[in-house]
This record gives C-alpha cells, sequence and structure tokens, in this order.
C-alpha cells in the first residue's frame, strides 16, 4: 500500500519522510481525486464500521441464550462493558438507563474506528481525520448541552459555569475560565484527543513501513538493508502498543462522554 | 540526509487540524444511523437477554432455597417420627415386661389357691368318709356281736329279759369305751 501512495525518494535519492498528506490517500469517488473533494477510503470505513456493528450485534442476540455461546458471550462482555462500567459506574443507577444505547454505540463505533488502524490493508483509523473526530464530539457536545437546558433550563448555563461556595470576589477571575473550560476547550480536547493519538500512530505506522521500504530496497548497503528489517521487527511493538492505545481511546472517549452527560444531569449538585 | 528543505517540504502537507467536510457529514451521519439501530434493535435485545438471566438466575436460586427447606423440613419431620417411634418401642417392651410379670404372678397365686382347695376338698372328705364309717361300724358291729354271742351261747339267750340286759349292758360298755377313745 504504501508503495503507491508514498514518495519514497526524491530526486536526489534521499529519504522523504511521510507526512501528513500521506494518511489520506487519493479519493474514490470521484476516482483518484485529490484528498478533500469527494468520498474516500476512510469515509467508507466509516461507513463499513457502522454495517458491522449493527450485523455483529444483531447477529449474536438474535437467539439470546441463558447459557450464553461464544458470540453472545463476547457481544454481552461489550456490551455491558458499555452498559455498566462506564454507564452504571460513571453517571450512577438513577440516570444511566437511558443512555446506555448512546454510549454503547460510542464506544463500539470509536472501537471498531480505531482498529481498522491495525487491520492490514484497511490499515487506517478512522478517527485521525479530524472531520470524524469534530463530528463525534460535537454531536456529544450538543447533545450534554441540550441535556443541560433540558433539565435546568436556561439557568444551566449559570450552574455550569459559576462555581458555587466560592468567595464573590474571585467571580470574575473564574466565570472566564469556567466558560473557556467547559464550552471551548471541552470539545476541543475530546476530538483532539482522540483524533491526535490515532493520527500519531498511524504516522508512526506509516514512517516505519516508508523508513523500512526505503531502507531496504533504495540502499546498497547490507547493514542499512538489515536495519530495515530491524525498522520492521521494531514496528511490531508500537503495533501492540497502538492496539492497547486504540481501545483505551475508546475508552477514554466513551468514559470522557458520559461525564460530560452525568455533569449536565447534576449541575445544580455541587 | 534529511535535509531542512525536506522538513519543510514534509509540513507543507495538509493541515490535521483542518476537516474535510465530507468525513464530517459521512462520520455524524453514520453516527445517527448506528445509534438509531442500537437504540430501537439491539439496546433492547441485550436488556432484555439481561433481564431474563438475571430472573432466572434469581429464580433457580429461589427454587433450590425452596427445595434446601422442604428437604430440611423432612428431616426434621423424620427425626421426629424416629424418636417418637423408638420411645413407643420401648415404652411397649416396658409394658409388655410388666404385663409378663403380673401373669406370672397371677398364675403363682391361682396354682397356690388351687392346690390350697383341692387340699381342703380331700381333708373335709376324709372326714365325712370317717365319720360315715364309724357310723356304720357302731350299727354293723353290735348286730354282728349280738348275732355271733347268740351262736355262741344258744338258747342260753332265749330268756329275752337276761340277754337284753346283757346286749344293753355290752352296749353301754362299748359306747363308754369309744366316748372315753373320743375324749382321749
Amino acid at each position: 500500500m504504501t508503495a503507491f501512495a508514498l514518495p519514497m525518494a526524491s530526486n536526489d535519492g534521499g529519504f522523504i519522510p511521510p507526512t501528513i498528506s500521506d494518511t489520506h490517500v487519493p479519493d474514490i469517488l470521484p476516482w483518484m481525486a485529490e484528498y478533500g473533494t469527494g468520498f474516500g477510503k476512510q469515509m467508507l470505513l466509516v461507513i463499513l464500521s457502522v454495517v458491522l456493528i449493527a450485523w455483529f450485534f444483531k447477529v449474536a442476540i438474535r437467539k439470546p441464550k441463558l447459557v450464553p455461546g461464544r458470540v453472545q458471550f463476547f457481544a454481552e462482555g461489550v456490551y455491558s462493558f458499555a452498559r455498566n462500567t462506564v454507564g452504571r459506574d460513571i453517571m450512577g443507577e438513577k440516570n444511566f438507563r437511558p443512555w446506555i444505547p448512546l454510549l454503547f454505540s460510542v464506544f463500539t463505533f470509536v472501537l471498531l474506528n480505531n482498529l481498522f488502524g491495525a487491520i492490514p490493508f484497511l490499515q487506517i483509523p478512522s478517527f485521525s481525520h479530524a472531520g470524524s473526530a469534530y463530528a463525534l464530539a460535537a454531536i456529544i457536545y450538543f447533545t450534554w448541552i441540550g441535556v443541560g437546558v433540558q433539565k435546568h433550563g436556561i439557568r444551566y448555563f449559570k450552574l455550569a459555569v459559576v462555581p458555587t461556595g466560592v468567595p464573590g470576589w474571585i467571580l470574575p477571575l473564574l466565570v472566564p475560565l469556567e466558560i473557556i473550560s467547559n464550552f471551548i476547550v471541552r470539545p476541543l480536547t475530546h476530538s483532539l484527543r482522540l483524533m491526535a493519538t490515532m493520527l500519531a500512530g498511524h504516522m508512526i505506522v506509516v514512517l516505519a513501513g516508508s523508513g523500512a521500504a526505503y531502507l531496504i530496497t533504495q540502499q546498497d548497503n547490507i547493514l542499512l538493508n538489515a536495519t530495515g528489517v530491524a525498522v520492521i521487527a521494531g514496528s511490531v511493538a508500537m503495533y501492540g502498543l497502538e492496539l492497547l492505545i486504540m481501545v483505551l481511546q475508546a475508552f477514554v472517549f466513551t468514559l470522557l462522554t458520559a461525564i460530560y452527560i452525568q455533569g449536565s444531569l447534576e449541575a445544580d449538585a455541587h | 540526509m534529511i535535509t531542512a528543505e525536506v522538513i519543510l517540504a514534509a509540513s507543507e502537507g495538509a493541515n490535521p487540524l483542518l476537516p474535510n467536510w465530507w468525513e464530517v457529514l459521512v462520520t455524524a451521519v453514520a453516527f445517527a444511523v448506528l445509534l438509531f439501530v442500537v437504540k430501537k434493535f439491539i439496546a433492547p435485545a441485550f436488556e432484555k437477554s439481561y433481564t431474563d438471566r438475571v430472573e432466572a438466575i434469581e429464580g433457580g436460586i429461589e427454587k433450590a432455597e425452596e427445595a434446601q427447606a422442604e428437604a430440611n423440613a423432612l428431616l426434621e419431620q423424620y427425626k421426629a417420627q424416629l424418636m417418637e417411634a423408638r420411645t413407643e418401642a420401648n415404652s411397649i417392651r416396658e409394658t409388655a415386661r410388666e404385663e409378663g410379670a403380673q401373669i406370672l404372678e397371677d398364675l403363682k397365686a391361682k396354682a397356690a389357691e388351687e392346690s390350697a382347695r383341692i387340699t381342703a376338698q380331700a381333708q373335709v372328705q376324709i372326714e365325712s368318709e370317717r365319720v360315715a364309717a364309724v357310723n356304720s361300724l357302731r350299727t354293723e358291729v353290735g348286730t354282728l356281736a349280738t348275732s355271733l354271742a347268740g351262736k355262741i351261747v344258744g338258747e342260753a339267750l332265749e330268756d329275752d329279759a337276761r340277754s337284753n340286759r346283757v346286749v344293753e349292758r355290752f352296749l353301754a360298755d362299748l359306747e363308754n369305751q369309744q366316748n372315753a377313745g373320743v375324749s382321749k
């Protein structure tokens, strides 16, 4: 894949490191158009993820048994992770039930799209593209603001930015900070944390791949060729680390979703 | 090898923070579809499976507890019955022993009574027979003696007056003699 996607050697034969642009393969529709003008691989994968998630969990629970089989057991494990570990533990017994579908969707959606980066030939974590991360974070941003307004009315914005139990003279300092932290920084960190980790992981894979390819195919020195093999070996360890980060970021993203919504529901409690 | 120009050239790539709006749209729509499917089909199915299992397990535990309680009750009942049966057997044995002793005692008393009765009866009989014998002897001895004496003395006894006197005297003597024997 890297062979056609990445220009490996410049005219003078030096190594050109892959750039951010290389994480965007040309669009499919219109065919081979430049990135950003049409329908690309990343979007195909996003749609594929929805189909896969819906299909897998639908099939896994089609004939539920009291003593689950292997597939049902796995599916229920994922579901109860989103439901209990994230939903119930964060939002509490009282609030969590209506939010199970959202948390489950967010978790599986982010998890599978991240794992795409670890599957050969698919090999791109969808959220390494900022657009996807912004979209999902925005949905959640408007969700928790909507929840707050619905629950507390317009008073919610006061609850969200004016901390209680602090002396009045410090409020002029605190309120702007709270506004920035809650309504501006929060959605940015929420989306960029996911995007940056995925992009970085993807760049490492691309860099290792192109570097190894360059060292092995473009160099005549046998020692440098051997170094290329060593790079591949090292990238396997990076691959393992990436897998961990992919799962962890899916968890973190879902966890933050739950925390934000919980914060809106209980805005008057603190 | 990696010159400043190369790095500069690399940094001219797309800004990773600028989104492709198509991606934003596709992701938002895809997520909305996923959320709809999950909310409509997947989550209810999993919740139902979860509830069913909780019910089945709790029902099973309840059933097991019931069975356990029943078994315990039965065991208690059996134990009580066993105890009762044992007590009863003991009391029956005790009663039987007492009754046996009683019967033995009765039989002994009855036998003693019977033997005493037989003895008494025999004595009475002996006494009455003796009296009868004495009476019959008294009459027969008189007649026999008279006839014997007549044969011996013959006509000497033709004289009624005399013979009457003799018999009278003899009988008186005999009587005296007997009286003396009785008083003796």
